[in-house]
């Protein structure tokens, strides 16, 4: 096989049988969880995203110290909170997806992976802590 | 990384121009993709003017009077033409889909036809589907029962039963849909594809099978089954009008309603 018609090489000549290739290492038993949580996660923002922008809207205009107040408050706490572990549980759920579909040599896409699942961890901690200090 | 351009040995040249016989007054062009695998050259796109006057209606027909009449080098697989063996599955005008099935007077302009994407090409039309063909066998696409079948005749359903399996037994496994999603494309030696992610549900689905759970665990896998992205190529390209992004979707809502 000297090319195929799109720009992928073609597949490496190998001895081994198609069928030993693509059972592979089997299956990695997993998966559902991950996207049962990508599903549950962008429904929950649903209405914890439209609320965060209603909040903004119509708390334009207000001073530092009313803002402060009104993270303050226990309720809107609580889903600001809410809504940083979603947001960020999703970003990082969806990037991994992306970064497995393109990212063929197994070092980087681990590395990749790693990286924005750190990346979102952190900045879900640094937002998390910004609501808690104003909060508690 | 996925590549998006073509290596040097895989890019098209322009090919030979055979024009119709002269006196033709319905003459439509067919610019049709090939490549000998002895010769050594690049890929080329042949133009054939054909007089559709003097020829049947649909894209096969076409093919097969080009082969006969004008270019007997032209390598294609065909078999039933008529839309149920699956051989002639090839990409015309843009969309992968059955030769048999294609009529030419729905394609405007010029006919393109070159194999199904992404495929390594054995030659001209040919792909190699040999991978498929063994993804296929790695999701043992036959029936699974430790129960004996009644001595005295076969497993019975229930007419409902029997209805889960409409639009899934009609799959010629054309793998018209598998060589159009991009997920494929990018992971190929691990997605199993809509086609056989479509005939692993087939066997899931059937009420006579006992393997649900074993069929279920080989496919819960972030590459076996998840890559796909419910981008619906599948559904769109598909000559006998199935879904297999649904039967997809029945599978992970399984995959899920099973862990609780």
């Amino acid at each position: 096989m000297s090319h195929t018609t799109s720009g992928q090489p073609p597949r490496q000549a190998t001895l081994r049988s198609p069928l030993g290739r693509v059972r592979g290492m089997g299956s990695a038993k997993s998966g559902a969880h991950h996207w049962w949580m990508q599903r549950v996660t962008s429904i929950a923002l649903l209405p914890l995203t439209i609320w965060f922008i209603l909040s903004l809207a119509t708390s334009a205009g207000m001073s530092h110290a009313e803002a402060m107040l009104w993270i303050g408050q226990p309720l809107n706490a609580v889903l600001l909170l809410a809504l940083i572990g979603l947001t960020f549980h999703h970003i990082a759920a969806g990037l991994q997806v992306i970064i497995e579909d393109y990212a063929h040599q197994e070092g980087l896409k681990i590395g990749l992976v790693l990286a924005t699942k750190g990346l979102s961890w952190l900045l879900a901690i640094a937002a998390a802590l910004a609501v808690l200090r104003i909060a508690v | 990384m996925a590549t998006f351009t073509l290596p040097k040995n895989s890019t098209i040249t322009e090919g030979r121009r055979h024009p119709a016989p002269a006196g033709a007054k319905n003459v439509k062009a067919f610019k049709i993709y090939r490549w000998d695998p002895d010769s050594g050259d690049n890929p080329r796109t042949d133009t054939y003017e054909i007089d559709l006057d003097q020829c049947g209606p649909m894209v096969l027909d076409a093919l097969i009077k080009i082969k006969n009449e004008v270019d007997s080098s032209l390598t294609f697989r065909r078999s039933c033409r008529e839309g149920i063996c699956g051989s002639c599955s090839m990409n015309i005008d843009g969309l992968n889909t059955l030769a048999c099935l294609k009529p030419i007077e729905d394609v405007k302009g010029d006919v393109k036809i070159s194999p199904l994407p992404h495929m390594p090409v054995v030659k001209d039309l040919v792909p190699d589907l040999s991978q498929i063909y063994a993804q296929l066998r790695s999701v043992e696409p036959w029936l699974k029962s430790d129960t004996p079948p009644p001595p005295d005749g076969e497993r019975l359903q229930s007419k409902e039963e029997r209805s889960k399996l409409d639009g899934l037994w009609e799959c010629i496994l054309c793998f018209c849909c598998t060589t159009a999603c991009p997920s494929y494309w990018w992971n190929g030696d691990r997605y199993l594809g809509p086609a056989v992610l479509l005939q692993a549900y087939r066997w899931i689905a059937d009420s006579r099978d006992e393997a649900t759970g074993e069929r279920l665990d080989a496919l819960e896998d972030p590459f076996k089954l998840y890559r796909c992205h419910t981008i619906m190529n599948c559904a769109r390209t598909c000559p006998k009008g199935l879904n297999p992004a649904q039967a997809i979707g029945e599978i992970k809502q399984m995959l899920a309603a099973r862990q609780g």
